[in-house]
């Protein structure tokens, strides 16, 4: 194939004079900012950033293709690896594009766990991100606080997933398993208290004079570029563009939920700062709402062929067991088509684009992560900036290398 | 399966959903450029003669299509035509997703790059260049993204072996 071009570091420009002489820096892949192997390429002229080019792939897997070779179920493991952050989002959007091929009912109950969940898991992926933000700025003490309340997270994930990060708890066709006995007055022992918590970190930072001048004014952000370049989520929101899927094209019964959007027009980094603040005040409310209004019923769909029966059944029942036989054994088949499935994650919108041919195999999954378009929009944000800058700008995206490369 | 919903084919969609406004605007612009269409799990798809996909872009995004959410290639091998290029477009006033399809033939796939539409297309597009090895005809940056740079072949191509030294 031609046309495939070597690696793009920038040529340093040999000026006549030293005034104009710009220089080419390597941040990363090993930098502690970039929050995991980003390798970015700055041309700089003294402290003023000039080019910015992030290099990427560093961490590329191929789960794409893995995907191929597994059974439809086999998938949903390989979904958590991608953005480890907020495993259970990527469960969940995976889970409903397969469930909207097999025009597959869910029962209600499963529906606001997997709400209650994934707001868990959002709290989870704001938490490391106002950790590691305020760490980079400088403000190391809001890091302790914030992953003393993930530690507490991570906790309720083991108890009903037996897994603190890898979670696979949703399955095509509800939860893998009931959650355990104690575990819904867990969650509200949790949340009761993680609206304070909140106002904690806020007396840390909102007031912090060093915090404020780092980050405010500082990447800015225009809503047109943030909808040409793909910008979406917190950052989207903080430029002012008001859309959230869970409220304007609700999923898993969302449509049930009160929660506000929050949305600022700053576009800054500050703006992004209040604007997660305020969307983990919103993810309490949430849970609150999927605890208090929790319906009974199952937790997976009525399709034996398709749903794994409960190990009681499989141990004591001829049919169960030989359906459970099949669908490990040889999967199941889902119906040829192709379907895209988006959710509003921690981060942004993830999409999964799943195209089906009719057997036990999905014959092609593609992910869209918010990271990997949110990135295109950096060196906007950071050029004509300080080099101190692109720090904190890193930061308020919120990026993970893992739904970047794949 | 055939949901009930479901309308297959450029007649059924254009006789079902003649008041869609990214129908309506493809129709007024130049109906000769949709080359198929089909409405399926309540997700409109046209498909577009591949010489137009860029001009196609640029109408729907006109048409309040503001977004451009994804982009990516299924490989069809050894089918024909071989790829298709599925491109997911958001709009924010209309709280709707449509796909534009462009089917490409095999032997040096190349399709007009949509950067000049959204800026955020380049990635995406780099991504099906290196991992599919399809062309984008005026990309401003058109080199491997997640592969190394002297990698030799597509890994997401059909044909690409997965087992084996190399």
């Amino acid at each position: 194939m031609a046309g495939i071009v070597g690696t793009p570091i920038f040529e340093a420009p040999v000026a006549e004079g030293s005034r104009d002489q710009h220089m080419v820096l390597n941040m990363g892949p090993q930098h502690p900012a970039t929050h995991g192997v980003l390798r970015l390429v700055v041309e700089i002229d003294g402290e003023i950033i000039v080019r910015l080019y992030p290099e990427i792939g560093y961490l590329h897997t191929g789960i794409e293709k893995t995907c191929e070779a597994k059974f439809y179920q086999q998938v949903v493991p390989l979904t958590d690896r991608i953005n480890y952050l907020d495993p259970l989002s990527n469960n969940l959007c995976y889970c409903l594009a397969v469930e909207k091929l097999l025009d597959l009912e869910i029962p209600e109950r499963a529906q606001w766990i997997r709400v209650m969940l994934t707001e868990l898991s959002r709290l989870n992926s704001h938490l490391i991100w106002l950790g590691t933000h305020a760490m980079d700025i400088g403000a190391l003490t809001v890091f302790l606080y914030t992953f003393r309340e993930r530690e507490e997270i991570l906790r309720l994930f083991e108890a009903v997933a037996g897994q603190r990060m890898m979670t696979s708890y949703f399955r095509i066709g509800g939860l893998s398993m009931e959650p355990p006995i104690d575990f819904f007055d867990r969650v509200r022992t949790f949340i009761r208290t993680f609206g304070e918590k909140i106002d904690e970190y806020s007396n840390l930072l909102t007031g912090n004079p060093i915090f404020m001048n780092r980050l405010k004014g500082v990447g800015y952000l225009s809503a047109e570029d943030a909808i040409a370049f793909g910008v979406t989520g917190p950052p989207l929101r903080a430029s002012g563009v008001d859309i959230d899927l869970r409220r304007d094209m609700p999923y898993s019964s969302y449509e049930k939920f009160q929660f506000k959007v929050p949305i600022s027009h700053a576009g800054d980094t500050w703006a992004r700062y209040e604007v997660r603040l305020i969307e983990m005040r919103e993810s309490v409310k949430i849970i609150e709402q999927a605890l208090d209004g929790m319906p009974g019923g199952p937790v997976k769909a009525d399709a034996p062929k398709i749903v794994l029966p409960d190990r009681e059944k499989m141990k004591t029942q001829m049919e169960a067991l030989i359906h459970h036989f099949k669908i490990v054994t040889e999967g199941f088949d889902v119906p040829a088509g192709e379907v895209y499935q988006g959710i509003e994650c921690g981060h942004g919108q993830v999409g999964y684009y799943v195209v089906s041919d009719g057997t036990a195999k999905p014959y092609r999954v593609h992910m869209r992560y918010p990271s990997f378009a949110t990135l295109q929009a950096l060196e906007t944000m950071c050029k004509g900036r300080m080099i101190a800058d692109l720090v904190a700008v890193i930061g308020s995206i919120d990026i993970v290398l893992g739904e970047i490369d794949r | 399966m055939t949901k009930s919903n479901s309308l297959m084919g450029k007649l059924a969609v254009l006789d079902g959903l003649p008041e869609h406004p990214a129908v309506k605007a493809i129709l007024a612009w130049k109906p000769d450029a949709l080359a198929d269409a089909k409405f399926e799990f309540d997700e409109l798809t046209l498909t577009i003669v591949p010489g137009e996909i860029r001009a196609a872009a640029g109408t729907v995004r006109s048409a309040g299509y503001n977004f451009f959410e994804d982009m990516t290639a299924v490989d069809w091998h050894p089918g024909s035509p071989r790829f298709q290029l599925s491109y997911h477009i958001l709009s924010h006033a209309f709280k709707e997703r449509i796909r534009l399809r462009v089917l490409l033939e095999d032997g040096d796939p190349s399709v007009e790059s949509i950067t000049a539409v959204w800026v955020g297309a380049n990635y995406f597009e780099r991504e099906v260049f290196d991992l599919f090895g399809i062309r984008f005809e005026g990309h401003p940056n058109l080199r491997r993204i997640m592969m190394p740079d002297e990698w030799v072949g597509h890994p997401l191509r059909k044909d690409y072996p997965v087992e084996g030294y190399r």
